[in-house]
């Protein structure tokens, strides 16, 4: 990738000398008839003002239930959040009674999730559903609430958006009815937008139509957003920084630009090999072998050594720190440095 | 919608012509003599068959005959005459003293599985797995376990008798409050059925998607419940007491009999049991109106509910 792909950094302060959104040492379990599945084992992770920072991980890796924490929407039980801090603008969100908490949702922190045909509701029309926050919280008129959001279906540029407000979820196409989702997240104009999978339901022209949205919307409004995905190829144009997890852990941590070019990680280096390239023809596709642990049975050391081609006695014994490589990166692994060299190479 | 309703109004005309003509030859197919059996025990002289012979058109035998008594009813029904029992009493004016004490009865049925019925089912809904949600569970159970011919007579004699809370029977023309206990005997069936699927309904949709959505929008929990949940929840549960007002509408036979309740049911089966052919067929004529129409309100009401549901 070039260098001129990459965006730079925007250099908002940030508040109150701290990052806008601070995610430290969390720990959250599942708690079943079957067991207690360890989702999250200490994940930390910051969001400047105005930056993008993409959650990278396959489904189980525990990124979207860290979303759901940040947002307060886990349901408890079975899941429990044992340890951790989760800071917005310096406040413990965790420590927060639920009446407040509830204040930060929507108006601080918005959400979109993956399937919009299921996550909006199939019983209201689409302009009462994106009025609905702000008649309920800011006392908005039904007229205005209204007209208000016609002008959020015309920002997230669905044609006709006056026209169509009456409309039900199911009348629209898989991507129109995301930019509704869209839009409702945004009624309240949120400083963070967390996109759980935004175009993973959606055909591939549609979702970069999606993602490029997203990106000028983030420009526009000066939102952050922490961007949830399996998909590295959603990642490269829009993130500023990446965090790769891997059975409830970040492993990896860069800035896009360094990940991409040389992967500190077995676990992303794995992945980006596993990317299919127009330019080497006729070449078997590169797999990670093996399968992600089971939650219940996380392996003893580093998560990743059953499937790890670096493996040595160390990875069964020893869990790994975060090893710092410089310009903010870290890496989760003993070899990291070897790794790194590996595939700069 | 205008097109489903025309089209659904045709589809009756040719159910209506259907069923009428299916119970018409079941109750007159399986009849010895209908003369001996309008007189009963007493002995019938000639001139009296021959009259009555004359008078219903049984002087014409076999397929063409029976064809020719059925198009005559029809022609007499279609013009809002359903004729005369075998007793000589016109059923129009049997029906129009029975079908309010039916009425009643079914809306008192109605209310209480409502009242009680839906009400519990989402208090049980939203607290899945507790005492109140368990204990519901068992009482239904045991409803739904008895059949009416065991409830009926048991509260009859419970309530009616013993206790004496209630009239035990009702008799000729019935207040309100002696159709109470039958309303609520009847109604404790489809209580039942109506908080089960409440109860199921309820606690399915509050672990839908849209919840988890309302939730991120920062909405109070109550509002989520009561506008989100229950809008959705309640669809298979307004299609059911729709399908259920209809069936009430048309009588209950053991019920009505038990509480000697003069509705519908009770007309039917005296009827059936007389073996009065004009009767059975004119009530039943007009039971299959009431339960089309019904079936129909249940439809429109459900596209209305259900934006999904489009009829065209």
């Amino acid at each position: 990738m070039s260098q001129s792909a990459v965006r730079p950094t925007p250099a908002s302060p940030t508040p109150e000398g701290g990052h806008l959104l601070d995610v430290r040492d969390l720990h959250v379990e599942f708690r079943t008839g079957e067991g207690v599945a360890k989702v999250i084992n200490g994940v930390s992770y910051h969001l400047d003002p105005g930056e993008t920072l993409a959650v990278l991980g396959e489904s189980g890796s525990g990124k979207s239930v860290t979303a759901q924490a940040i947002m307060g929407i886990l349901d408890t039980p079975p899941a429990v959040i044992r340890s951790g801090e989760i800071r917005y603008r310096g406040r413990d969100l965790l420590k927060l009674p639920e009446e407040q908490r509830r204040q930060v949702r929507g108006k601080d922190i918005a959400m979109i999730f993956q399937d919009a045909l299921s996550a909006l509701n199939p019983v209201f029309g689409v302009g009462w559903q994106i009025g609905e926050t702000l008649r309920q919280r800011e006392g908005m008129s039904r007229a205005d609430a209204r007209s208000r959001a016609v002008e959020l279906m015309d920002l997230v540029r669905i044609p006709g958006a006056a026209s169509r407000i009456g409309d039900y979820p199911h009348q629209f196409s898989g991507g129109m009815r995301q930019r509704v989702m869209i839009a409702m997240a945004l009624a309240m104009n949120p400083k963070v937008l967390i996109a759980d999978e935004p175009t993973t339901a959606l055909d591939v022209t549609v979702q970069a139509q999606i993602m490029d949205l997203l990106a000028d919307l983030r420009r526009d409004l000066d939102m952050a957003m922490i961007l949830i995905t399996h998909d590295l190829g959603v990642v490269a144009g829009v993130a500023d920084r990446i965090a790769v997890m891997y059975a409830g852990r970040i492993v990896e941590h860069a800035d896009v630009h360094s990940l991409y070019r040389a992967p500190a990680h077995p676990y992303t280096k794995g992945l980006l090999e596993s990317i299919p390239r127009l330019d080497v023809r006729g070449q078997e596709l590169s797999t990670i072998k093996g399968l992600p642990p089971n939650l219940m049975r996380i392996p003893s050391g580093c998560p990743f050594h059953p499937r790890c081609p670096y493996a040595q006695q160390v990875c069964v014994d020893v869990v790994p720190h975060d090893l710092v490589l410089g310009d903010g990166r870290t890496s989760a692994c003993h070899f990291a440095q070897e790794v790194r060299d590996d595939s700069a190479r | 919608m205008f097109r489903f309703i025309l089209r659904r109004l045709l589809q009756m005309v040719l159910a209506f012509f259907g069923t009428t003509l299916i119970v018409y030859a079941l109750m007159f197919a399986g009849q010895g003599d209908p003369i001996q059996a309008l007189a009963g025990e007493r002995p019938v002289t000639a001139a009296q068959r021959a009259y009555l012979t004359e008078k219903f058109h049984l002087d014409r035998t076999g397929v063409g005959g029976f064809f020719y008594r059925y198009f005559d009813y029809l022609r007499n029904l279609l013009q809002g005459d359903l004729g005369q029992s075998l007793t000589g009493r016109s059923i129009g004016d049997i029906l129009a003293a029975a079908w309010p004490v039916t009425v009643k009865l079914a809306l008192i049925a109605m209310a209480v599985t409502i009242l009680f019925g839906v009400t519990a089912g989402v208090l049980a809904g939203i607290r899945r797995a507790s005492i109140f949600d368990n204990s519901t569970l068992l009482l239904t159970l045991l409803v739904l376990g008895i059949p009416t011919i065991v409830l009926a007579p048991l509260a009859q004699y419970l309530l009616g008798v013993r206790w004496q809370l209630f009239p035990p029977t009702a008799g000729a023309d019935p207040d309100l409050y002696a159709l109470l206990l039958p309303g609520i005997v009847l109604g404790s069936l489809s209580l039942a059925t109506a908080l089960r699927l409440t109860r199921t309904s309820v606690a399915e949709n509050l672990r839908a998607d849209y919840v988890r959505t309302a939730r991120s929008k920062g909405l109070v929990k109550r509002r989520i419940v009561s506008v989100h949940v229950l809008r959705n929840s309640l669809i298979p549960v307004v299609t059911f007491l729709g399908v259920e007002l209809g069936n009430l509408m048309s009588g209950a036979i053991i019920t009505e009999g038990v509480f000697n309740i003069p509705g519908v049911g009770f007309n039917l089966f005296r009827g059936i049991r007389t073996e009065d052919g004009p009767l059975v067929v004119g009530i039943v004529s007009v039971l299959v109106v009431v339960y089309l129409v019904s079936n129909l309100v249940v439809d429109v009401l459900y596209a209305v509910l259900d934006p999904r549901i489009r009829y065209e």
